[in-house]
This record gives structure tokens, sequence and C-alpha cells, in this order.
């Protein structure tokens, strides 16, 4: 059990939905979501695929414990080839969609082909149906979720979709469940929105069971205990969010700010956690509302903002007064720091844009900081902007490029591209802040050195979600490491490579693992899954899907020549704060990563190594 | 020996029928469910908690308790039976399939005598009880004997078990607080 068995194939040019037994053979060796999904993409489809051609696939994945009652046990994820980078690409999101696919008896749905016409698929357990969507294409998330839950009259369906974003080719579009939790990185909304699959709505009551409940209960409730007494995830993230992050690695040097000129931005403390939680002087009301928990969380990170009324973004806009998903660290940093904008309401509201019409607040934010430079520069003018004076620090170009870019509009149509791309086509590559073309998150590899290891190297392009080491370098989880030292971070990113692709394959929630360690999640996998799942066995589960995932974008024509950053980081020194003076040392830490993998110099994994994580 | 026998007899009367102990000033702590939709986070533990205890699976869809999703005003409120006294569903209930749990005041659907007509669903005006129908009867909150799982389960003490004669003193405790203005002049 744990595993509903069952697969749905929907086939988009064909019209026709099947489903099929799960491989079990493979869920033994891949557990599920990023790994066994993986896996089928890997069996199913050419590596060198076009992204956005009918022959690329893309898979909506739970965890075997999607559904349970471990705590953040309500993740799934989407996995396909990037239309961002090129690379294998797995999105995860919360919210309550991943719990109501596994609840309507499918472990994954298979996306192939591309159909006619705009189409969603609706499901309620075992039936299964697409039907047209010509009257939600063209609209919003929220108006596709609001419209197939009035057209249906079921109040009850999970719906995920994509915005105007998704369809008119943004790279960075994501898929948005629950009007504000996104499978947000890397472009997998921009491959939905090129098979013509607006939404996919679903209603599930089978229930979800385990292998062995008693233990499992048992597993689950000291799972929770350890949650709930942790600092991290008991009381810092329920209080603050993520955004607890932005003055500590503000002081910490190693805030990108500014296109990544910067590593320490003034205006951190305006867009803080703190600065969330003040009194406003229109209504006396601080931006967050209150925290908000997805599926089975006990830790409850999410923020619920709303906008200043008298701002000038939503003045005469009530539609955007009402309350919805508040900034993350990762979106404030990137809508704000980036940028070099400090204006909180400015930062919600683009949040706000960037659900409503799903796409990635990440490479968004990043590309307009690139976009400023080289406005700045002088590479670009108002008549390439429309008329926008792309100044860092102006909170009006911010929202005005978020409202464009959500609809593929003027030069917010550019900003879709990604900055790799928008550099290269202004002439001025080294620019982008971007590994495999995604952009960087929130922390800089010159005051985090093991962040520059992790982003190098992760299979999906620049990412904190690959290998958080942030948590060793400046949190001391689990241990305490130096975070302007490159020593010994080759060990510590493959360790937490290797133990978030169990955690993301299990259906859970990486931030679990800041009071989590393999001995606390390890019983929990153990008890609900049929088989052998040791932590020895998980680790090696999960060294065997990173190492698959490399494969596959070796495949896809990668080769160890995009295991790097761009020159502004391995060059030019950081200018202030404890970093000062340094660059990322990553040629210290690459040969020695490649070794500890077992690859070769060029970074292909040996035959030795393959047989010995039977792949 | 007759003494203590008849001791007993009303000792177990009293434990098992508490409305019975009306008359004779004795009477066990009646429990209720306290909800405070302020410490609610969207979780959703409470529904995995009733549906495993009731269902034997993780199924939110066959949960005696419910949360709601205020989304546009950032509210979550969870909702289930409050146990009237003069239950509607059971008053209204033609074949007597709805009982009192004397232990604990809860009102019980027998699944022997139901029949699935759903007269219950249309009496009760608050929605908590609903047909299932996996099973072809109806299903409401049976306070899970006295020890209800979802106030167990819940992380932020949204959802409590406390005195039924009480439940509105965290409300007082916080009002009372606020109102005693000499201690806020020193504040």
């Amino acid at each position: 059990m744990a595993w509903a068995r069952n697969i749905l194939r929907v086939n988009l040019t064909q019209g026709t939905c099947t489903s099929e037994p799960l491989n079990m053979e493979w869920a033994g060796k891949y557990l599920g979501q990023r790994g066994l999904a993986t896996k089928y993409l890997v069996e199913e489809t050419d590596p060198k695929v076009d992204p956005l051609s009918p022959d690329n696939k893309l898979i909506m994945a739970t965890g075997p414990l999607t559904g349970t009652c471990a705590s953040t046990a309500g993740r799934y994820s989407v996995i396909t080839k990037g239309a961002l980078t090129g690379a294998i690409a797995c999105s995860n999101s919360g919210g309550f969609f991943g719990n109501e696919m596994k609840n309507a008896g499918y472990d994954m749905i298979i996306f192939e082909g591309r159909a006619a016409n705009p189409v969603y698929l609706l499901i309620n357990n075992d039936s299964v149906e697409l039907i047209d969507a010509s009257e939600f294409w063209g609209t919003s998330t929220w108006n596709t979720e609001d419209g197939i839950k009035k057209k249906h009259q079921d109040p009850l369906l999970r719906v995920a979709s994509i915005g105007v974003a998704g369809e008119k080719g943004v790279k960075f579009a994501c898929v948005v469940n629950d009007m504000d939790r996104a499978a947000g990185r890397s472009g997998v909304g921009t491959v939905m929105g090129s098979k013509n699959l607006k939404a996919v709505a679903i209603r599930g009551t089978k229930g979800v069971s385990v292998d062995d409940a008693p233990a499992f209960m048992k597993a689950v409730s000291s799972g929770k205990s350890v949650l709930a007494e942790n600092g991290v995830t008991g009381q810092g993230l329920p209080a603050f969010g993520t955004q607890v992050l932005m003055n500590v690695i503000n002081e910490t040097g190693a805030l990108p700010t500014r296109n990544h000129r910067d590593i320490q931005f003034e205006g951190a403390s305006d867009i803080s956690a703190e600065a969330m939680a003040e009194p406003r002087e229109s209504d006396g009301k601080p931006n967050l509302m209150t925290n908000a928990a997805c599926f089975g969380c006990t830790i409850a990170c999410g923020r619920v903002s709303t906008i200043d009324r008298t701002h000038y973004t939503v003045k005469d806009r009530p539609e955007y007064q009402k309350a919805s998903g508040g900034l993350e660290y990762e979106a404030a940093w990137a809508l704000g720091a980036a940028n070099g904008v400090n204006d909180l309401d400015a930062l919600t509201f683009a949040n706000f844009i960037c659900n409503e019409q799903g796409f990635d607040p990440i490479s968004f934010g990043a590309t307009v900081g690139a976009a400023m430079e080289m406005f700045e520069d002088g590479v670009l003018t108002t008549e390439q902007t429309g008329g926008i004076e792309l100044k860092f620090g102006s909170a009006e170009a911010l929202t005005q490029l978020a409202e464009l870019c959500g609809k593929g509009e003027g030069f917010g149509a550019e900003i879709g591209l990604g900055s790799k791309l928008l550099c290269e086509k202004y002439g001025r590559p080294e620019l982008s802040m971007s590994v495999k073309g995604q952009e960087f998150p929130a922390y800089d590899s010159r005051g985090i050195q093991g962040m520059g290891l992790t982003y190098a190297t992760s299979n999906r392009g620049a990412c904190h979600l690959r290998s958080y080491t942030v948590a060793s370098e400046i949190l001391g989880i689990p241990e305490k490491t130096d975070p302007l030292e490159t020593d010994g971070k080759a060990g510590l990113v493959m360790a937490f490579q290797d133990a978030t692709a169990v955690v993301d394959s299990a259906g859970l929630c990486v931030f679990t693992t800041f009071a989590w360690s393999m001995d606390d999640i390890g019983p929990q996998i153990d008890a609900a899954c049929e088989g052998d799942w040791s932590i020895e066995n998980l680790m090696a589960c999960g060294e065997r899907i990173w190492n698959m995932e490399r494969n596959y974008n070796l495949a896809a024509g990668f080769t160890n020549k995009d295991d790097t950053l761009p020159a502004r980081l391995l060059k030019d020194a950081a200018k202030t704060g404890p970093a000062k003076g340094k660059v990322c040392g990553l040629d210290k830490m690459l040969p020695e990563y490649y070794q500890a993998r077992g690859w070769t110099t060029e970074g292909v994994p040996t035959n030795e190594t393959l047989n010995r994580l039977a792949l | 020996m007759k003494a203590g026998w008849l001791a007993y007899l009303v000792f177990e009367m009293c434990a098992h029928f508490p409305r019975m102990s009306f008359n004779t000033g004795y009477n066990i702590m009646q429990k209720s469910l306290s909800i405070d939709p302020g410490k609610c986070t969207g979780c959703l533990q409470c529904e995995l908690a009733c549906s495993y205890d009731n269902e034997g699976v993780f199924n939110p869809s066959k949960s005696r308790i419910k949360v709601f999703n205020f989304h546009d005003q950032g509210r979550y409120v969870p909702y289930t039976c409050t146990q009237c006294d003069e239950a509607w569903c059971m008053h209204a209930c033609p074949v007597d399939a709805i009982s009192v749990d004397g232990a604990t005041g809860a009102k019980i659907v027998s699944d022997t005598l139901c029949v699935g007509c759903k007269v219950c669903t249309i009496a009760c005006p608050f929605g908590t009880i609903n047909y299932n129908s996996a099973t072809g009867k109806v299903i409401k909150c049976d306070l899970c004997e006295g020890e209800p799982e979802c106030a167990k389960a819940c992380p932020t003490d949204a959802i409590t078990f406390v005195d039924a004669d009480w439940t509105g003193l965290e409300k007082m405790r916080s009002w009372a607080a606020k109102t005693d203005a000499a201690v806020q002049a020193e504040a």
C-alpha cells in the first residue's frame, strides 16, 4: 500500500485517458514522485527532445507518503524536460492538489502529445474526462480554479492550472494549485501550455492506506513532536515564514543585490519578516494576516497577506485588495533585493500577479534585475522597454513588468524569455545570473561557498532546493560549517543532494529537514511502504536518483562545462560584509565533488558507480 | 452488602446516563469540542485523524470534521457537530437510529438501524450529519467515545476537548485580560 499502484496516462493528441498499473519494480528502486516519475520520463522520452514539442511528456506525481497523516505529506511534483533549461525539471508544490490526486487513486498522471484545442482534465476517482477549455483559455489561474469549481458545482475540487504566462510561452511559467501554491521553477507551466492543457481538476474520495499502520502512527507521532520542539520548524517558520532569513542572510553578506553586483541590500529590513508584521499607517493592519499550512503540515510556514489599500498598485482594484499568498523569502528577495526595490506592497503585488498568471517570481525577478543592469549600462533604452524607466530600485517598473510578463505582452514578453536568452539577445550574456539557464535563488555563493557548488551541480539549473547547505553553513543544521570555507563542501553538498532526493520522492516537504534527520524520516517511509526502506537503502535510492538525473542531462547534451557559475561570482570579489574580498571557490570544490560522486574528471558517472547503484 | 450494591448501581447510572443524574445533584463532567478558528492553519490533520479512526484509512472526504478555507479573508474554520441536547437529527430519524451516548453526550448513529433515508441530513440546521454513499449510512461526529482524535491531532490547539459547561472560558479569559483597565494603565 502507500502507493495507489495506479497510473493515469492521458494522450492529449488522441484525447484518450487510460489507467495502468504502477511499475512496482521501479517503485522499489526510485520510491515515488521525483525519483519514480523521472524514471518514467527517462524510459519513455528522448532526452534530446525539444521541451515544447508534443514528444516531451509532462508527469504530475505524488509520493508514497502523499495523502497520509505524516507531517507535510501533501506534496506533488511536476516532472518534465524544462522549458527554461532544457534539463530535467522537477518542480514541487504543496497545497492540497497532491493529496487529492492520491485519493482519486493515482500515483501519477502522465500527459503525452498535444491537444488540438485547449482542454482541461476532470477527474472524479475512476471517472476521467478531457473537456474543452476555451472558456478558461486566456484567463488567470485564479479565474480558472474558481470557474471550474462553479461550472461543475463542486467546491471540493482541487485544481492545478496555468495562467496566461504558460499559454503565451513565458519560459518560466509555473503550474499553480490552490490559488497560491506552485510547481514553480524551470518552466514546467510552459510545457503544460505547449500541450494546450489548461488545468487538471480532481476530486478523490478513495482514501490512502499504509503498510504497517501501528508502526507508521508511532513514527509519525514522534516525527511531529520533533518538528514542534525544534526552534526553526516549531517557532521560526510558523511565526516569520521563510522570510525569517532576510535579515540573517543580509548580515551574513550573502544577499545578492542588484543582479549580484552587491552582496548586501540596504533596504533588506524594509522587505523582511519583521516589516511584514509591522502595522501600516493607513489601516493599522500589518501586511501579514496569518500563517497557513499545506496539506497535513504541522509547521505552517505559509504567508497570507494583504496589500495596503492606499498603495498605487491596488488603489482602484478591489480584486487585489483581498488576502492571498504573501511573500516567501525567495520571492521577497527576487522581486526586491535583486532589483534594489524596497517597497513591500509593490513586492506583495508582484507576487500576487505571479500566482495569478502563473510564473516563477525567482526567475522573473532575477531577469528584471538583469534587464535593469542592461538599462543602466545603456544597452537597453526606453525604446525597447516600451517607455518603462528600468532603473534599479524602481517599484513602478517592477510591478508594470509583472503585469506585462503575466500576459506575455510588450517588454514583459522579452522578460519572459528568462535572463539567459534576454542577455544573449542584447549581447551581454555575462549579465545573466544563471546556471543551465535557470536563475539563482537568494543566496550569493561568494558569501556561502557551499551554495556555489550546489548551484553549479544542480540537475535542474541553479536551485537552493537540491542541496540546502545554508542549513549547515549559516544555521548550523545538522552541524555548523564555515560559509567562507570550501573545504569539506563537496561531501556536504553530496549528502544534502541525496537526502533531498529521498525527501522529495517520498512526498514530504524539504523544510522538515530543518528538524528531521534520516533517523526521523526513515522509519516513517519504512512503515508506510512495503519493502526494506532502511536508512542505508534510502540513501542509496537518493544517490541513484541523483545519478539518473545527471545521466539524463548528459544525454540531453549538457557537459561538465555547464557545471559552472557566471564570471561575476568567480572573479568579482564581494564588496562588503563578512565575505568582502571573496569570490566563489568553485574550482576547489568541483573536482573533489566529481571524485566523491564516483564520476570521471569530466563529470560522467563511471561504470563502476552505475553498477553500484544498479543503474 | 446491600447498600454497597445500591451505591454501585447509582454510580453506574450516573456514569452512563448523566441526564438521569440531573436530579441527584451528582454528575460526571461532560466535555465538548471547543473550536478556535483563530488558531487554525488549515493543515487538515484533524480530518486525517478522524477518517483514520473511523474508516481505517486517511481520507478527508470521509471525515466527520471539516476545515473551511475562506481564502480571500485568510481564515480557516474547522466545523463539526456540536452534539445538540435536543438534537434535530435524533428527533427526525424515523427508525430511532440515533441515540445519546450516556457517557459522553454524543449523538450516535447505529449502523444496524440506519436505513440511509437522509432525513436527518435535512433536519440538522448545521449540516454536520452527512450521507456516506460507500456504506449507505449517515456519518457524524461521535466524540470518539470521549477521546476525540481531531483534538489530539491538532498541532495548534485550535480544536480542544474541554468542560462542556465552560467552552467559553478561554475567550472570557482573554477578554478579561483586556478589560482590566487599571493594569493596562500601569503598563
